[in-house]
């Protein structure tokens, strides 16, 4: 493997692997006999170009920042977590029995003991798989794909047979009310109307600084680093391998348990059927993109954010392309980012170093 | 009786056509993961196969190109594969989970713009599809009981598919355990160096894997659009690809009882359209759902181990980086 600056590897590799994995989604736009540029003009637009717009981006931001730091945050400590998805599905459970147990409270009571709870339904979902890495040695991989399915069948047996109320024809729990629900800033910034960001939003912000905090400036951090690069090594240096497996995915899946306090607390007020829609798997581009970094996650999040909301726009204005244009550039974001990360690190090696010939011969 | 004997028919009917696109994907996974590929990009693999097939039929007119263009599309994903995989030596899981979304936004997005349909291709009939073929002296023994009875409506009246499938099952066993090249595709998923010490390629044989596999899921892939059903819709794989993924493991990765398990899985989805809505002495209803998760929660009970052990060909999901 070829050493590249630190700049490069940091900056210049990960940017033009994005930039790739956009120019073959423009290839395919084209292909289609459609104009890619208008198309991100278009999608600029509609993430940006109008107040509730711009909210939206902002609120489908909210939700790939948590998932994007489930999937990171296993990843610094070697775990490829394929569950957020179904993590904040029965997230989406803690937040709503607390918020229906308390229906009629302030929201400044029961927004923290939605996190709270929602932060144990979820972690509790991801604690199985960690327990099973752990202690039988069952690839977490496989068995958190496994866990979005269980999620799906038992979540869909809860709402539909015993949160749903008695002569409601959809399949969703009782609403809560509206003094209980997470407020949306619209109600604060005229500037919002009609869109559903929340105070969530600020809660991602504060998880991506806790995140940096944790991994990069605790011991804690130390210690899943460790993981992550060398198990044997970090078993040496006394570090409990299982014990740290557990607790990675535990916490990992109270972030995806975000996302339901987003929706359910903050958006729909109530849950309904696979109201997760794709979000948990976004995190895994969200975290290639962003390279496990909050900063990176961040701005991968508003990325993925500004394709949604963009993505939305264009599905009206430009009728030959639909939405799932997105889901095709979030899996390229993913092949040109995770899996074919290193395939322009060699010639990118070879122009960036050419001009001084290395001391010492080879 | 004679009725109990016509719904067991009838749900053992159903158990083998659920069960063919589990079976193709399993065993086309089992090549790649016996090669020391892992592929958690099956599911992607068989939607894009499933459209490809149901495209290029309603375009030409003619199955068996649909076909063709199934098994295409599922080359096309599998050299993505081996491309992240074996040449850039890239994260296999990784690679299989940007296929796996590749396929579910490329079928839509490419469904709506050829055929503007909301992302489902035109009805298929006649040619355009594989249809049920009567086995010869079907018609004459159906008067028979039990046997009549069994052999028209169990064995014969399926697909051309169907049987391809069945008859891949042994195929693959005599491949793999009587082969040389059956040996040799073990042994690059056991211990790549020993067969590049031997002075076989590894990037070769891997990449003859990926080939059988693609070749196994298109097929897979086209028997859901134009055997199965009457054209391609939205995300119709809907997890198969997953589930013969956790029919793979439950297997432990033999082509045997692969076809066990698949026909149990096959089954257990044939059972849950069945008992929908009917009440059961002593239990009382079963929720669909918690037969729905029965297959996952099986497989989650089988690698914790606690069902016996399943244990992955050892090189499994490590690139093959030759010494210098």
């Amino acid at each position: 493997m070829t050493a590249l600056p630190r700049w490069a590897d940091v900056i210049l590799l990960p940017v033009l692997n994005v930039v790739l994995a956009f120019l073959v989604g423009g290839l395919i736009v084209l292909a289609v006999g459609q104009n890619p540029i208008e198309a991100v003009g278009i999608m600029l637009y509609g993430a940006f170009g109008y107040g509730s717009g711009f909210g939206y981006t902002l609120y489908y931001t909210t939700d790939f920042i948590f998932a994007g730091l489930a999937v990171s945050l296993a990843y610094h400590a070697g775990l490829f977590n394929i569950g957020p998805e179904g993590q904040a599905y029965v997230g989406g459970l803690g937040v709503i029995l607390i918020g229906l147990a308390l229906n009629g409270t302030h929201w400044a009571i029961v927004f923290p003991l939605m996190i709270v709870c929602g932060a144990l339904f979820g972690a509790a979902w991801a604690f199985i798989p960690g327990y099973l890495q752990a202690k039988r040695g069952s690839h977490v991989v496989i068995t958190t794909i496994l866990f979005n399915f269980i999620a799906a069948s038992m979540m869909g047996y809860i709402i539909s047979r015993i949160l749903k109320p008695a002569g409601v024809n959809s399949d969703e729990s009782a609403p809560l009310e509206a003094i209980t629900r997470v407020p949306q800033l619209r109600s604060f910034i005229e500037l919002f109307r009609n869109s559903p960001v929340n105070l969530t939003f600020f809660l991602a912000i504060a998880a991506l600084i806790f995140v940096y905090w944790l991994i990069w400036r605790t011991k804690f951090g130390y210690a899943v680093r460790a993981l992550g690069n060398n198990p044997v090594a970090a078993n040496y240096a006394g570090i409990s391998n299982q014990k740290m497996i557990m607790i990675v995915m535990a916490l990992a899946g109270a972030f995806a348990a975000m996302v339901a306090v987003n929706n359910v607390g903050g958006v729909q007020g109530r849950l309904i059927l696979n109201f997760v829609n794709g979000a948990g798997f976004v995190g895994i581009a969200v975290a290639f993109m962003g390279r496990g970094h909050p900063v990176g996650v961040g701005l991968s999040a508003l990325l993925f954010g500004i394709l949604y909301q963009g993505g939305q726009e264009l599905a009206f204005q430009m009728p030959g392309i639909t939405r799932e244009m997105i889901v095709t550039i979030q899996a390229l974001v993913i092949l040109f980012t995770g899996a074919m990360g290193d395939m322009l690190r060699g010639p990118l090696g070879r122009i960036l170093t050419q001009p001084d010939p290395a001391p010492g011969g080879k | 009786m004679e009725q109990a004997l016509v719904d067991i028919t009838l749900i053992l009917d159903s158990t083998v056509r659920l069960a063919v696109p589990l079976i193709l994907a399993c065993l086309a996974g089992l090549y790649s993961e016996r090669a020391g590929i892992v592929d958690i990009g099956l599911e992607g693999k068989l939607l894009a196969g499933a459209f490809a097939a149901a495209a290029m039929s309603a375009v030409t007119g003619s199955a068996w190109l649909g076909l063709l263009a199934g098994i295409g599309a599922a080359l096309l994903f599998s050299g993505i594969h081996g491309l992240a995989s074996i040449n850039f030596k890239g994260n296999q899981t990784i690679s299989g989970v940007a296929l796996n979304f590749l396929a579910a936004g490329l079928t839509t997005f490419l469904g709506q713009s050829w055929f503007h349909r909301g992302g489902y291709t035109p009805q298929l009939s006649g040619d355009q599809r594989f249809n049920p073929i009567t086995l010869p002296f079907a018609n004459e023994l159906r008067d028979i009981p039990i046997f009549g009875q069994i052999y028209w409506e169990l064995i014969s009246g399926h697909n051309i598919i169907t049987y391809v499938a069945f008859i891949a099952v042994p195929v693959t066993a005599w491949v793999l355990f009587r082969t040389r090249f059956g040996l040799r595709l073990r042994a690059v998923g056991e211990n790549p160096k020993a067969i590049d010490t031997a002075g076989i390629s590894v990037t070769l044989l891997r990449y003859q894997a990926l080939i059988i596999t693609a070749v196994l899921v298109g097929i897979g892939g086209a028997y859901l659009s134009i055997a199965q059903s009457a054209g391609f819709n939205n995300n119709m794989s809907a997890g198969r690809g997953y589930i013969a993924l956790a029919a793979l493991i439950f297997a432990k990765w033999r082509p045997g009882p692969a076809l066990l398990v698949c026909l149990m899985f096959g089954f257990l989805d044939a059972f849950q359209f069945r008992i929908q809505g009917q009440s059961f002495p002593l239990i009382g209803e079963v929720p669909v759902q918690a037969i729905q998760a029965l297959p996952y929660v099986l497989t989650v009970i089988l690698l914790a181990g606690f069902i016996g052990r399943a244990v992955a060909p050892k090189a499994s999901g490590i690139p093959y980086t030759k010494e210098r």
